[in-house]
């Protein structure tokens, strides 16, 4: 090697280095600016609601607010729930068991997000084709167990994490 | 220039450039002959596009967050500070990039008062420069009004209570200003709207204060014009580029220490009071580069003659292409004007600082000469020095520094030292 | 040559920076007493165990009359903060009641309050708490620190400078002698004596040790974001010295190729 490529290789070596170490430099820059959008820790410690149940009848249900979006709480009759569990899975477009929807030995309690997973709509409830619930925007028909059924959304509505704190309370979240 | 021969290479770049000439433009900027011989003092301009550009990516973030109430603009301020994901980094930074941002204009306008850049041909580009510096102080003020503390209340209702010296309509002014009977809701609201119009403004501004550069070129620390590119000049890039670059990373060091490590040692403590109508702090002052003018306003013992001597201060600055003199740009080969530059910075600091003292005793004497002598520079000492200074020689071209035949050393070191 | 001047001219504006800041951080009464805290300087960080204690204090003696409402219990759990451990502040937000509501019924209920809860406000308004207090009002703690010149050392001061008053001064009834309160008059009376509370940690709880303790706790609650703020500046400032140096020996490199110092 010549002295002169030397030279030169020295350069382009300082040069890669500077716009290297400046270009990680600008992408360190721009995360703050990114993440900012992001929820702010005030959001985040709001991430968990409890809900008192001890005055939902049978059959009726109730729609609490978490997270911004509604949460729907239905108390399921005997019939309802042998209605859910009778359904022939290949029926199904998004296929779950009415017992993975719920929780062990609380199988009358069915809380799940109240939006539809077509576009973001709040389905009517007692409403559509299936005793469930029907979405107005774009008529997506879900059965009593929240399961899309007909129509154009792609899955079944959400199951929040829930617990019941004792057997009057859920904490949702 | 050499941008008017410029084609792009590819067919779709000749294609578009066709349509619009955004190539040319491009390399009409990366090839613009420079002034080889300039010095640190010219990267402030790079700085300030720096620090605007910061600014303006700060404060739409924290436009985000911001609620222009006054029942919740100081906790959501706060909200900013604790809960917003790196809030309180974008906060800081916006706060003292105010400062950082007077700062590099300071030196970039003492640049052009040192060199005398604002001279023919140079004028425009200096007084859309002084209409970028008011429009940066009115958004300061604006900006320092938002946290609605208890300096930003009181600072928005002495500030607008100049515009009261007007006679006769003075009072209605201010109403108009406030949209209320004092500074309240309505006059926060208003001020928000502006503070985010503002740097847009100044954006454009900029671009024409680039333009107008662009077409004489820069002046130099010599002062004088271009006699031959190819020896006197350099292309923009890479030659300024890096060098703006050094000095911009320079700037950024001491930035970041103020942003990480002192964040508010150039605020004001009361700004950390919610604002309260009822008290006024016991001394209140404005931030560090408005000083020196709230020096001049209260040297004047009358209510409007202080207003009008304080926008004095800045608008006697338009007429100085025409207040002074002289032939020979540079103070460099100005050995009278040179010392009364100086004088002029000394001034100026020694006004800043009595700005932040109590106007009362000694203090209340030095603001009034401080005051009378920044008059006389302009008014006195400008037109008077031009016409009876003995200049030194001035050297033929910039990389030949040696007057022809006068082969005096001692010109060519005078030229190295600068100041 | 040049290079050496623009350093000098950074020297002069710092000069200029630093006496304007002086010049605003005059306070009114005599010279605050000086500690060494951990928090100062460019790796500064919080005592845990101070800021614990500090809390401690605060809850027991200050909070009967000053508010804090920017910040939350969730705080006191957060990094660089006193860190309780979760369950800790659980246990903390849920000793306070808390409003809430209105409820179904369109009723206000009281119940436990909640890591995501603002701290609860002694007073319901800033009227009522100057009603309360002889007429003055206790000022919000969140920011107290940032909001006063020379920010801990003064609030430090003015907890260990009451003393008996000169001969020549007068105190109504409800007036304290301070010797670093602003006016050196202040309407609360000495909230600091000794054993005043009695620390979990075994540590002695004198008046000093309380006043200490407590503006480290003010500190912390002014400027939660300190300790994260030390370490990304330090990180950054080397960031930049090592991109400043590799841009300086490019520039040197490219200005080479002219006749022209640089």
């Amino acid at each position: 090697m010549s002295k002169e490529e030397k030279k030169v290789n020295r350069r382009d070596f300082l040069f890669t280095a500077s716009y290297t170490i400046g270009a990680v430099g600008l992408g360190a820059v721009v995360w703050p600016l990114v993440h900012q959008m992001n929820p702010d820790k005030a959001q985040q410690a709001l991430a968990t609601t409890e809900v008192d149940i001890s005055q939902i009848e049978p059959g009726n249900s109730i729609t609490v607010l978490w997270r911004g979006k509604p949460v729907f709480l239905k108390r399921r009759t005997p019939e309802e729930i042998a209605e859910a569990r009778a359904v022939n899975l290949s029926d199904l477009p998004d296929p779950q068991k009415d017992e993975e929807r719920v929780k062990d030995g609380k199988d009358e309690w069915l809380v799940m997000l109240g939006v539809c997973t077509h576009l973001g709509c709040v389905p009517l409830k007692d409403k559509g084709d299936y005793n469930g619930w029907f979405c107005p925007c774009h008529g997506s028909h879900y059965d009593v167990s929240g399961r899309i059924r007909k129509g154009p959304a792609p899955t079944n509505m959400e199951i929040p994490k829930f617990e019941f704190v004792d057997n009057n309370t859920i904490k949702i979240g | 220039m050499s941008d008017h021969e410029y084609t792009p290479k590819s067919k779709i770049g000749k294609w578009f450039n066709d349509r619009l000439p955004l190539l040319t433009l491009g390399s009409h900027l990366t090839d613009y002959p420079t002034p080889k011989n300039l010095n640190y003092w010219w990267t402030f301009g790079g700085i300030l596009t720096f620090c605007l550009l910061t600014q303006i990516i700060t404060g739409i973030v924290l436009a985000m967050h911001y609620v222009a109430h006054a029942d919740l603009a100081f906790a959501s301020v706060e909200h900013i500070m604790r809960d917003v994901n790196y809030g309180w980094l974008i906060r800081y930074i916006h706060s003292n990039g105010a400062s950082m941002f007077f700062l590099a204009v300071y030196i970039h306008i003492f640049r052009s008062l040192f060199y005398g850049s604002y001279k023919s041909p140079r004028e425009v580009i200096w007084i859309i420069g002084l209409l970028i510096y008011l429009l940066m102080m009115a958004a300061a003020f604006m900006g320092y009004v938002l946290p609605w503390g208890q300096m930003s209340f009181w600072g928005a209702t002495v500030i607008t209570n100049l515009f009261s010296a007007i006679p006769l309509v003075g009072e209605s002014i201010t109403t108009w200003l406030w949209g209320a009977y004092s500074v309240d809701n309505p006059t926060l609201n208003r001020f928000f709207s502006l503070h985010y119009l503002i740097p847009f403004l100044i954006l454009g501004l900029v671009v024409l204060h680039i333009w107008a550069l662009h077409v004489p070129g820069n002046n130099n620390p010599v002062g004088i014009e271009i006699k031959k590119p190819s020896k006197d000049t350099v292309p923009f890039h890479p030659y300024i580029t890096i060098k703006d670059t050094f000095a911009l990373l320079m700037f950024m060091i001491i930035f970041a220490g103020f942003v990480f490590f002192s964040p508010n040692v150039l605020g004001h403590s009361d700004n950390y009071i919610p604002a309260n109508p009822l008290v006024t702090p016991a001394h209140i002052v404005p931030e560090w580069y408005l000083l020196p003018f709230y020096a001049i306003l209260r040297s004047v013992p009358d209510k409007l003659g202080g207003v009008i001597l304080m926008f004095g201060a800045i608008f006697i600055l338009f007429v100085l292409p025409w207040l002074d003199t002289s032939k020979v740009r540079s103070a460099v080969f100005r050995p009278i004007y040179r010392q009364f530059y100086w004088i002029l910075v000394l001034d100026v600091l020694m006004l800043g600082y009595m700005g932040a003292m109590p106007a009362e005793g000694i203090y209340l004497v030095l603001a009034r000469v401080g005051t009378l002598y920044y008059f006389a520079h302009f008014i006195i000492v400008l037109p008077v020095v031009g016409l009876l200074e003995k200049t030194d020689p001035v050297p033929m071209s910039i990389s030949e520094p040696v007057l022809t035949g006068g082969a005096d050393p001692a010109l060519a070191r005078k030229d190295n030292e600068k100041i | 040559m040049k290079r050496f001047k623009f350093k000098n001219l950074l020297v002069i504006f710092t000069l200029f920076f630093a006496s304007i800041s002086n010049s605003f951080s005059a306070g009114g009464g005599g010279e605050l007493l000086k500690v060494d805290w951990s928090f100062k300087g460019i790796t500064g960080k919080f005592d845990r165990a101070s800021l614990q204690r500090g809390f401690q204090v605060y809850k027991e003696v200050c909070a009967s009359c000053h508010s804090m409402q920017y910040l939350s219990y969730r705080n006191l759990g957060e990094p660089g903060g006193p860190e309780f451990s979760e369950q800790e502040v659980k246990a903390i937000a849920a000793s306070i009641e808390i409003e809430d509501g209105p409820d179904e019924q369109g009723e206000m209920f009281i119940r436990p309050g909640r890591p995501a809860d603002k701290f609860k406000n002694p007073y319901p308004n800033v009227k009522a708490s100057i009603a309360a207090n002889g007429g003055a009002y206790p000022p919000d703690m969140s920011v107290l620190v940032k909001a006063r010149p020379g920010g801990s050392n003064y609030i430090y001061s003015v907890l260990m400078g009451y003393e008996d008053p000169p001969a020549d001064v007068t105190l109504d009834d409800g007036v304290y002698y301070n010797k670093y309160m602003i006016g050196n008059k202040i309407k609360m009376a000495s909230p600091l004596s000794d054993d005043i509370v009695e620390y979990s940690d075994g540590t002695q709880a004198t008046v000093d040790q309380m006043a200490k303790d407590v503006t480290t706790f003010l500190s912390w609650a002014a400027e939660p974001e300190l300790e994260e703020r030390h370490r990304t500046g330090v990180k950054v400032i080397i960031y930049l010295i090592l991109l400043t140096t590799l841009v300086y020996l490019s520039m040197k490199k490219i200005w080479s190729r002219v006749d022209s110092e640089v």
